[in-house]
């Protein structure tokens, strides 16, 4: 008998992106590392001619800051939200 | 500024039989220089050698680097964590120090440098006399900046000038050079060494304003802005780019006017305070000998045998050669009929002289290329021939 | 509602009115910034007794966008100027946070005797393997036929491998990642701050605007996913065999973690025994 696929696991945090929108220097690495891919490059452009990030599937970001870290204009940072 | 005095410890008072290679470690000591970074280069080694020798008894540390690019920015480094510092070294050493001697003028590092001067250029005669540094040590590193630069002529100014270096190097936030030459520092003399409390010491210049209100390269009234050490909770930041006051490079004219015509006036401003020399028979003189370091002496002797025979010779002898006492030198050039200036190399200081003369009087130079001092029976020539 | 965190993790850390930085898009000198503020965090370092000492370059720069002490010293001579600061003031975690062309070419000798003498730093070396700051010059990290303006037809001399290098000098803590590693980065730091003697951790980061544009490797993110792709790690590699093969595998890892005395020790010690109670120390500063 073929075994139930495992819940998902329940998450305890969503997360929250911060932007400095006018530091980010649309460099990409943010949206590539994010684990859950919850970022993209959005279409607007800030005041340099770049195109910052935006969380374009908030659902998935877990606020894990990899965003943060990896981010070299520090640009975005991401924060945990108790879900509640 | 309160003066403090010198620690007993590091004071080996008493009258003493040295060359002027450990009179100038004595000074050092004796002015509280508790770090010393060096690399061997002859006539200046024994002075480091005896610094790794006392210090870890009176308290400090010596290292010697794997060369002099290395000493002369560690003891920066050493100077920011809030060390006394110094290194030596001699003409090859020196032209390798000189990228540092600029980083200690543009961040206002108090460090006291001293070359004991050799024949050159180049690898020239390590074990002979020299002055041929002179010039390098006013314009040897690049950009704009003032130097102080002190030139004792015996054992027991190695060790006063030494003390001097260092109080002049805090009081104005400058790298200071002690100019010795291999015959100075090689000479054994009596050197007389004060009690402790006799020692007056220019302590460093702390800020006592809290880090909210502190910008470490804003100047003081008189120009010279307070400092810090690492560590002490001001999160400074130190260049040696161009910077503004609170020490951030600043890449414009605007900064770099207002920076470097600070740095160059707060020596030159105060060059009478800083100028000394000596003079001797100088007030009916018709021709004065200029010369400083060991020449000076020999020049003394020949001013002697000048005027055994008559002539009105007198002697000026620059102990500060950076600033060059020039006051007094335009002073004189109104009156004399000459200067003969006497110096181990074919013309440095002479230019000074002649500057200061101003076409006003005959400047003559008896230099030759050094690896012996003059001789006293040909200074007398040229004093025969300038009277 | 919980109040969140309005402000950024790293901007503590950072010189705020000196933002923004001078780095170009994809360069991944800052990225290793964040890393070196997380290690600061987790390692909890008194912020007032951190000094970053860097040389010249775009790496460089690191010590004047930090909020500690730091010192923008002259081109190679970080390290002797971190070993006079931290020898004065032995209270000091220094960090010499300089590049490839700075520490290892012009401050080659300074890198190999603060090894040998186990100078109790932590010597952070951003490698692009170019000298980035001056237009994009050949640098002795530079892999063999690759474009630099300096050697415009192909590099011809093989590059130094850094972590070799270091062991072989006598470092007590080697590691090498690249800017995609930023954990580990992190981690490595945490590490190395804590060591005691002389901390080596290379970075391999991208130039996007001259080493990646010249060599055809894309831009910052290009060469992130490239690092992603070719690096293996290997903790405890033999650093004879860790030269980088920009064809093959990078490999990265923490590979020496020994434990020998620091030089104030060694010093002290020697001092100690010859001197007896005559011996002074350091008075302090």
């Amino acid at each position: 008998m073929p075994e139930a696929p495992a819940a998902p696991r329940a998450r305890k945090f969503r997360g929250q992106v911060f932007i400095d929108w006018d530091r980010c220097k649309g460099c990409g690495f943010c949206s590539e590392f994010c684990p859950p891919k919850a970022l993209a490059f959005s279409g607007e452009f800030n005041t340099h001619g770049y195109h910052p990030p935006y969380l374009a599937d908030e659902e998935a970001c877990t606020g894990c800051d990899l965003c943060g870290l990896y981010c070299p204009d520090f640009a975005i940072y991401g924060v945990r939200v108790p879900k509640n | 500024m309160t003066l403090t005095t010198a620690t007993p410890k590091s004071v080996l008072t008493g009258a003493h039989f040295l060359d002027g290679d450990q009179a100038a470690c004595e000074g050092a000591l004796a002015a509280g220089a508790n770090f010393a970074a060096g690399y061997p280069i002859t006539p200046s080694t024994e002075i480091v050698e005896r610094f790794a020798w006392r210090v870890p008894t009176v308290g400090g540390i010596f290292l010697q680097m794997e060369d002099e690019l290395a000493s002369s920015i560690a003891i920066v480094g050493a100077a920011w964590g809030g060390a006394k510092v110094f290194t030596v070294t001699s003409g090859p050493g020196f032209s390798l120090m000189m990228e540092h001697l600029g980083y200690a003028a543009m961040t206002e590092t108090p460090m006291v440098l001293v070359d004991v001067q050799r024949g050159g250029p180049s690898t020239g005669l390590p074990t002979l006399p020299g002055q041929a540094d002179m010039m390098q040590a006013r314009w040897g590193s690049h950009g704009d900046y003032e130097i102080i630069a002190l030139c004792p002529n015996s054992p027991q100014e190695c060790f006063n000038l030494t003390i001097d270096a260092f109080n002049l190097a805090e009081e104005y936030r400058t790298p200071v050079l002690v100019m010795m030459d291999e015959c100075v520092g090689h000479m054994t003399e009596k050197v007389v060494i004060p009690p402790a409390e006799e020692i007056k010491l220019y302590p460093r210049r702390y800020t006592s304003l809290p880090p909210s209100e502190y910008l470490p390269f804003r100047p003081g009234p008189d120009g010279i802005p307070e400092m810090v050490k690492a560590g002490a909770g001001y999160r400074i930041h130190v260049t040696g780019l161009t910077h503004d006051e609170h020490g951030y490079p600043a890449m414009d004219w605007q900064a770099q006017k207002k920076l470097v015509s600070r740095l160059v006036k707060k020596i030159r401003d105060n060059a009478e305070r800083i100028a000394r020399w000596e003079e001797h028979q100088v007030e009916d003189a018709e021709v004065v000998v200029v010369a400083y370091g060991i020449t000076s002496r020999v020049a003394q002797r020949a001013m002697q045998m000048a005027r055994a025979e008559g002539l009105r010779v007198g002697l000026l002898r620059p102990v500060v050669a950076w600033p060059f006492p020039e006051k007094r030198l335009r002073e004189l050039a109104a009156r004399v009929h000459s200067f003969v200036v006497v110096e181990m190399n074919y013309g440095q200081m002479v230019y000074e002289v002649e500057r200061c003369a101003d076409g006003r009087t005959r400047t003559e130079l008896l230099g030759h290329g050094g690896g012996t001092v003059h001789e006293p029976e040909e200074i007398l020539e040229a004093l025969r021939e300038a009277a | 509602m919980s109040t969140l965190p309005q402000v950024n993790p790293v901007e503590p850390f950072l010189r705020s009115d000196r933002m923004p930085h001078i780095w170009c898009p994809g360069c991944g000198i800052g990225t290793t910034v964040n890393c070196f503020a997380r290690a600061l965090v987790e390692s909890k370092l008194p912020l007032d007794k951190v000094a970053v000492v860097s040389g010249i370059g775009c790496t460089g720069r690191v010590a004047g966008y930090v909020h500690l002490d730091s010192f923008h010293t002259t081109h190679g001579r970080a390290i002797p100027f971190a070993t006079g600061l931290k020898l004065a003031n032995p209270d000091l975690h220094v960090v010499v946070y300089s590049g490839d062309g700075d520490l290892i070419a012009i401050g080659g000798n300074h890198f190999i005797h603060a090894a040998r003498r186990n100078v109790d730093i932590t010597v952070i070396c951003v490698n692009n393997f170019i000298y980035g700051m001056t237009g994009g010059q050949v640098a002795p990290t530079t892999p063999v036929g690759a474009t630099a303006t300096t050697s415009p037809y192909g590099c011809f001399e093989r590059p130094f491998n850094l972590p070799f290098l270091a062991e072989s000098s006598g470092a007590v803590y080697v590691a090498r990642w690249t800017a995609f590693h930023v954990r580990h980065i992190a981690h490595s730091m945490v590490e190395a701050f804590q060591k005691k003697g002389f901390s080596f951790i290379e970075i391999l980061s991208p130039c996007p605007t001259l080493y990646q544009r010249r060599n055809k490797m894309g831009d910052g993110l290009d060469t992130m996913r490239f690092y992603k792709q070719h690096s293996v790690i290997k903790n405890g590699a033999n650093t004879r065999e860790v030269d980088i093969n920009l064809q093959g595998e990078i490999i990265v890892g923490k590979f020496v973690d020994i434990e020998r005395p620091t030089l104030q020790q060694t010093m002290d010690q020697q001092l100690r025994q010859t001197l007896r109670d005559r011996y002074a120390g350091w008075g302090g500063a």
